[in-house]
């Protein structure tokens, strides 16, 4: 197996709600390899937007450690994280979180401000980004002048801002329509394959499952099973018509 | 295969890029930012109005011009009454309150954008310090313009009562300290005014800011208004 970039061990998290403790993580152990397509998969409250979180460095767990990179997590600095998450991390959610104030270009060369990127470099490699996404004619767009599917290619080209080693997407295409969900996912598999990020996608999208290497299912806050896709027999073309 | 990889520490962003995020979000947001200023306007302008009203009053009495005036009033003694001791805390306190809530809203409903800033790689420290440089200007501009909209509105009501006596006796000036220490005079009230307001808005802004950048991003980003 190739070069592991992600390990969880054990990971617990706990959520405080009054006096009850609800326990979303109960004990993840995964290990993730290097330019790996992951897709986390299950119901709502099933704990995969925690654990997405906790992989990402978004929160931290109550228990057990994430390692990425051979790197344990708890163990950095708070600036040392802002370094990791600007750096080695690409953020994809659901809702996109553009800056509503900043055009296309400037949503994605704000990363590249963060890693001290000079003003001439920044805007150069952010349009490039932008024309590998598609969106090369938008670049001074907001993102309320654009579409639901555009505003995901520009979260898209911010995530690849800073040539990241890991891509996360909560839940990418939950607010898109098929087909523009479908044109989300091959981005994603595109950019993955051609620049050998690793992916890992939070979703219950059935049309993810086509282009993942690997399908964690985790339920009630552990992993129910891991499949391969050659183990998956879904076909993706009936469940995309719906 | 575990080999641990360098990590650096973030780097600090030249203040310049704040400069430019702050202006340009205040920009855009006009309408929005024009709503927060109203709202330290508004506080300041009650605040100022009150202070300036009292010092021409004052002024008015010493002058001995007022009698017509002061035989209205059910307090006759010189000075500060009890009456306008209360006033000038209300006032205060309404400034409080206000500046406080409008740039706690104003806040709020970024929490979001400032957990993605984090993801994108943000340090607490710029969050709080685009928010400093926001709030600051919003508040010198909302509470100059209600300083002046408050001594304007005194200025009227002097004119009503006094009439156009009030320009020869106008306290414009501190009087002097060892007579009257409490007389500070139009000028030194409107710049109080502007301070205060300045100094609120940048508490009430940086404050919730600053707890919004502590939460780690997952959790700011949960956040609903």
């Amino acid at each position: 197996m190739a070069e592991t970039v992600v390990k969880t061990e054990n990971v617990v998290k706990e959520y405080r709600m009054g006096t009850n403790v609800v326990r979303a993580l109960d004990g993840i152990n995964i290990e993730i390899a290097r330019g790996e397509y992951i897709s986390l998969m299950g119901p709502s409250g099933s704990g995969k937007s925690t654990l997405f979180n906790m992989i990402g460095a978004l929160d931290g767990p109550t228990g057990g450690s994430v390692y990425i990179d051979g790197q344990d997590m708890s163990q950095l600095s708070r600036s040392q994280i802002a370094w990791f998450r600007c750096h080695r991390v690409g953020y994809i959610f659901q809702s996109y979180n553009l800056l509503p104030v900043m055009s296309a270009l400037e949503n994605v060369t704000l990363p590249m401000i963060f890693a001290g990127l000079s003003n001439r470099d920044r805007n150069k490699k952010g349009e490039e980004l932008l024309n590998l996404v598609g969106l090369g004619d938008r670049t001074h767009h907001r993102p309320d002048e654009l579409s639901g599917g555009q505003r995901q290619r520009v979260a898209i080209a911010r995530a690849f801002a800073n040539d990241p080693t890991i891509i996360l997407a909560d839940e990418p295409t939950a607010n898109l329509d098929t087909i523009t969900g479908r044109e989300i996912i091959d981005l994603i598999r595109d950019l993955n394959r051609g620049k050998g990020v690793t992916v890992i996608s939070a979703t219950h999208d059935l049309k993810m499952l086509d282009v993942s290497d690997r399908i964690v299912d985790i339920r009630d806050g552990l992993v129910e099973r891991i499949r391969n896709r050659d183990e998956i027999d879904i076909e993706v073309g009936e469940v995309g018509g719906h | 295969m575990e080999r641990p990889t360098q990590i650096e520490q973030q780097i600090e962003l030249p203040f310049g890029e704040s400069l430019r995020i702050s202006f340009q979000s205040l920009k855009i947001r006009f309408g929005r930012s024009i709503i927060t200023t109203a709202g330290i306007t508004l506080g300041i302008a009650f605040l100022v109005s009150v202070w300036t009203n009292n010092e021409i009053d004052l002024a008015m009495q010493e002058s001995g011009r007022t009698e017509q005036i002061t035989s209205l009033e059910e307090e006759q003694e010189q000075g500060i009454s009890t009456k306008d001791i209360w006033l000038i805390i209300m006032s205060l306190i309404v400034c409080v309150v206000g500046i406080a809530n409008s740039m706690l809203m104003a806040v709020t409903e970024r929490f979001q954008e400032i957990g993605t800033m984090k993801c994108l790689g943000a340090l607490d420290r710029f969050v709080v310090r685009l928010f400093l440089l926001e709030s600051g200007f919003q508040g010198l501009s909302g509470a100059l313009i209600g300083a002046l909209i408050g001594t304007i509105g005194s200025i009227l009501l002097g004119l009503k009562n006094h009439g156009l006596d009030l320009f020869f006796y106008f306290p414009l000036l501190p009087a002097n300290p060892e007579e009257a220490p409490m007389r500070l005079g139009i000028i030194v009230l409107i710049l109080l005014g502007c301070i205060l307001g300045m100094v609120l808005s940048v508490i009430g802004a940086a404050f919730p800011a600053w707890r919004a950048a502590q939460l780690p991003p997952a959790e700011a980003m949960r956040t609903e208004v």
